[in-house]
């Protein structure tokens, strides 16, 4: 894959086959995890007569699902306060299940832009703001998996077991600093 | 036979800490992070707050070397809101009172 360049309305990049693969798969296992998030949500009949959904009242024991549905609050890890503590579980309640249709939208978005055997991907503004958004939760899901942090390496040694998924990450987040170039020339 | 609830206790409540805690300002925090692009944090700040280039880019650099960067603030129904698009677009996004 080149760089991703405008055209007229359009940003536009040529995808090889193995990489559409590649982000494909990622891109539908985060929805997975999504859509599995979603149905473990309260379903109650009140919630189907006032059509006020309800989402789960705490973080998902997860750390990939944990970290793309964050709390509202920041909690005091050693001495959250019970206000802190009711406020964020109120909060989430209220904003996860639109969270959740954002990212599985954005998800969507990919799936139906990026072709599956490879080739052009071309996309409007608003199309590639999607690419954006769900190439940061493909790049957040891989970097809380292989614990990426300020001190990781550009390159691991060939030894490690982590080494093949660094590469993807690092090519994840080429194509998304491409993107933004493209976005912002 | 029902009657709406009171929805405005305010003047009954005697002037204490709880009020004043309502009144407070509350402020949007965005907190660094090490898979978060700097470019793509900087593009989401213009993006979602009309902010200019300059200015996105010195809040994106605050949080990069600060840890953390208060970036909108106001009243709790729209620092919620500024919260949740964060929250939408990846950034790790929280809100607290205005100290």
């Amino acid at each position: 894959m080149k760089q991703w360049t405008r055209k007229g309305k359009l940003v536009v990049a040529v995808i090889d086959r193995q990489e559409a693969a590649v982000l494909r798969g990622l891109v539908s296992q985060i929805d997975d995890m999504l859509k599995a998030r979603q149905e473990d949500s309260p379903q109650d009949e009140l919630a189907e007569l006032t059509g006020i959904r309800t989402g789960p009242t705490t973080s998902p024991d997860d750390p990939i699902l944990s970290r793309l549905l964050p709390d509202f609050h920041k909690l005091d890890p050693d001495n959250p306060t019970r206000e802190d503590i009711d406020s964020a579980a109120a909060l989430r309640s209220l904003h996860e299940p639109e969270l959740l249709d954002r990212k599985i939208g954005v998800a969507a978005v990919v799936m139906d832009t990026c072709p599956m055997y490879g080739g052009e991907v071309r996309l409007s503004d608003e199309q590639a703001d999607a690419w954006l958004a769900a190439l940061n939760d493909v790049r957040i899901a891989l970097g809380t998996a292989l614990e990426v942090s300020e001190d990781t390496p550009d390159e691991l040694p060939d030894d490690d077991p982590r080494a093949p998924n660094m590469a993807v990450y690092h090519w994840l987040t080429w194509v998304q600093e491409s993107l933004v170039q493209a976005l912002s020339a | 036979m029902t009657a709406p609830v009171d929805m405005e206790q305010t003047q009954s409540s005697p002037v204490g800490s709880e009020v004043v805690s309502e009144d407070r300002p509350w402020q949007t925090v965005v907190w660094n992070d090490p898979v978060n692009l700097m470019s793509y944090v900087t593009y989401v700040f213009q993006k979602l707050f009309g902010y200019s280039r300059d200015k996105a880019t010195k809040l994106m650099l605050d949080v990069h070397h600060e840890g953390k960067a208060v970036v909108s603030s106001g009243t709790k129904e729209k620092v919620e809101g500024d919260v949740a698009r964060l929250h939408a677009a990846g950034l790790w996004a929280t809100m607290e009172h205005a100290s």
